[in-house]
């Protein structure tokens, strides 16, 4: 395995580390130039989002224009109504809130707990079952699909919610960065103090780890949302139109019979709007998460 | 790998065993089991849903199943690991998995590293390009696929509008073979470059400045500082983000899926199949074929061809660390 080896948590408002340096050692002011490079590669980030409201906002008529409009049309809304009436868009973003809230809150909980004992706890076994944990990593998820259908389907779990939630409802990443931030934030002798008083390991880790854990734990929860909204092959294999999550219905829009583009674009802004609304809110936080060490789970 | 000692400090601290205090028996079974309980539901979890189907998919690799009658199972031994090695389709999904690997991987981090660099100068507005640059990784690949189809569309379609103006002809992108995966890579790279840009950004920045200070003062230009002081500094960074994208990259499905806009069969990856997938052909095999067997065959040797490639990589790391 390629080890990581994750930066440690920076501390709110610590300024970063010098780098760049010149002679002098201050550290290097972007250039002119800098700023114009950046600004296009935020430009091409956005655009397609851009293009999205447009196309979402147009008739079916203009959005084949070439030139297209700059600016958003007013079909908004009626595209919007056209796209809930042909995919149950509704119902979609209601299942995948249920979804996502309890696969980022089962995570966060088992992770915390497994990330704390991997950093903090002695015991035996303990590197061989932490290299067990990120070896899980290496697992393609294709190898489960067919089984796991075949064991929902056992289950009378197809096409209920549960069939989504469990299987992703621990990982091996989140057990990952829990350590690590836990490594460098919680002092052993918080630990052993909360022994000396004769405190359990699950009231240490009540009173004692979630406190400090909280803002990892906040970061992890958003990255885990994330992910889990936007999972895509899973769901598509277990869910069937009836019961979609957003994805599910993302995927019918695209695939099957939709009159006109701009209600495929208006149904796709419905799915990424609360994503987006999660991503620009606390931007800043998912940012700073991502930067202490995160990798792709 | 250090196994931890069971004996810590504090056991030594607590009264000694045999101690006849059902509070003292108590933490010392709290020292010793909790922490079991603690990593168990992963463990747990793990072994349902995650070892148990890698078993269930090796054994039935072996037999002949139907998803109509998946309880039914006939021994066929290796046979369909090599019907594998001469089925052209195999290959076929094997060279585009690798083909759309290397167009959306490489370029893909070569990015990532120069935005990162820019990104650690000192800028107005950190937070904001920081945010900005991250934007497409909150999309979802469904609706990421939706909108660059559209925008790689033949007739109407934005980017070859942008293209005639450079006096080049109207692609054809999604019947094409180089176009199709050209396409389906900028798709990928789109997702995925801010993100690796801040992994990078976040190494960047916890290479000391002295290296940097006594670089300059060696007389090292920008360009040697970035060469010699912050490439050999990112190396595991590096290792791992090319790691993980290509375990990605493997397993690429929902861009080439939804990337044809439709049409009976998905799954094939476009009319002559000239960007379906590993992933695509396993699904096609598993559930519209419903050939089980067959499915998990593909599913191994996937997993087979990720942990080699993950230990040929470990190695590589290694050698040009002990080289140095």
């Amino acid at each position: 395995m390629a080890t990581v080896i994750p930066t440690a948590p920076r501390r709110a408002k610590r300024r970063d580390r010098k780098s760049g340096v010149n002679q002098a050692g201050k550290q290097m002011h972007g250039s002119k130039l800098t700023y114009v490079i950046l600004a296009v590669v935020v430009l091409i980030s956005i655009f397609p989002f851009y293009w999205t409201i447009l196309a979402a906002s147009t008739s079916n008529t203009e959005i084949n224009k070439v030139p297209p409009n700059w600016l958003p049309g007013g079909n908004l809304f009626k595209n919007f109504h056209a796209a809930l009436n042909n995919v149950d868009m509704g119902k979609a973003l209601v299942n995948s809130l249920i979804v996502s809230g309890c696969v980022a809150a089962g995570t966060v909980m088992f992770s915390t707990l497994a990330g704390f004992a991997f950093a903090k706890l002695r015991f035996r076994f303990r590197s061989v079952l932490l290299g067990l944990t990120i070896g899980t990593m290496m697992v393609p998820y294709q190898l489960g699909i067919v089984p796991l259908f075949l064991l929902m389907t056992k289950l009378g779990w197809s096409d209920h919610l549960q069939s989504v939630i469990f299987p992703t409802l621990v990982s091996a990443f989140g057990v990952f960065f829990m350590r690590q931030y836990l490594l460098n934030a919680l002092p052993d002798e918080l630990v052993e103090a909360g022994r000396v008083d004769g405190a359990s390991s699950l009231r240490i880790f009540l009173s004692v780890v979630v406190p400090i854990a909280r803002p990892a734990m906040a970061v992890l929860g958003m990255l885990t949302f994330m992910a889990s909204w936007n999972d895509f092959f899973w769901p598509i294999v277990v869910l069937t139109s009836d019961n979609p999550t957003v994805q599910v219905a993302i995927d019918n829009l695209g695939s099957g019979y939709v009159p006109d583009e701009s209600i495929i674009m208006a149904g796709t802004l419905l799915g990424t709007l609360p994503v987006l609304a999660v991503f620009i809110v606390l931007g800043r936080q998912i940012v700073g998460g991502i930067m202490q060490g995160a990798v792709k789970g | 790998m250090a196994v931890a000692t069971t004996e810590s400090p504090l056991e030594k601290a607590l009264p000694p065993p045999g101690g006849r205090s059902w509070r003292s028996r108590r933490a010392r079974w709290d020292l010793k089991f909790s922490p079991y309980a603690f990593v168990s539901p992963f463990f747990v979890l793990f072994a349902a849903f995650g070892l148990y189907p890698l078993i269930w998919t090796a054994w039935t690799s072996l037999h002949k199943v139907e998803l109509e009658n998946p309880d039914q199972s006939t021994w066929v031994g290796l046979k369909n690991y090599t019907d594998l090695l001469s089925d052209h389709n195999f290959w076929n999904a094997f060279r585009n998995t690798f083909q759309m690997g290397v167009l959306s991987t490489v370029p893909q981090l070569m990015m990532a590293l120069g935005l990162a660099h820019l990104l650690n100068y000192k800028l107005r507005g950190r937070t904001f390009w920081r945010v900005a640059v991250l934007s497409p990784f909150a999309t979802s690949v469904a609706a990421a696929t939706l909108v660059f189809a559209q925008l790689f569309g033949r007739d109407y379609g934005f980017i070859n509008w942008v293209l005639h103006f450079a006096g080049i002809h109207a692609i054809d992108f999604q019947n094409g073979t180089w176009s199709a995966q050209i396409a389906i890579s900028v798709i990928v790279t789109w997702r995925w470059t801010g993100y690796n840009a801040l992994i990078y950004l976040a190494a960047m920045q916890s290479i000391p400045a002295e290296q940097y200070e006594s670089a300059a003062m060696d007389g090292a230009n920008r360009w040697q500082q970035f060469r010699h002081v912050t490439v050999p500094g990112l190396r595991p960074t590096i290792v791992f983000t090319i790691v993980v994208s290509t375990i990605g990259a493997s397993q690429l499905f929902g861009e080439p899926l939804l990337f044809s806009g439709g049409g009976s069969n998905p799954e094939m990856g476009g009319v002559s199949r000239q960007y379906q997938t590993l992933s695509m052909y396993f699904y096609e095999r598993g559930f519209t074929d419903q050939h089980l067997g067959r499915a998990a065959a593909i599913a191994w040797a996937m997993f087979l061809m990720i942990v080699l490639f993950v230990l040929i990589n470990t190695l590589l790391a290694r050698r040009t660390r002990s080289a140095k």
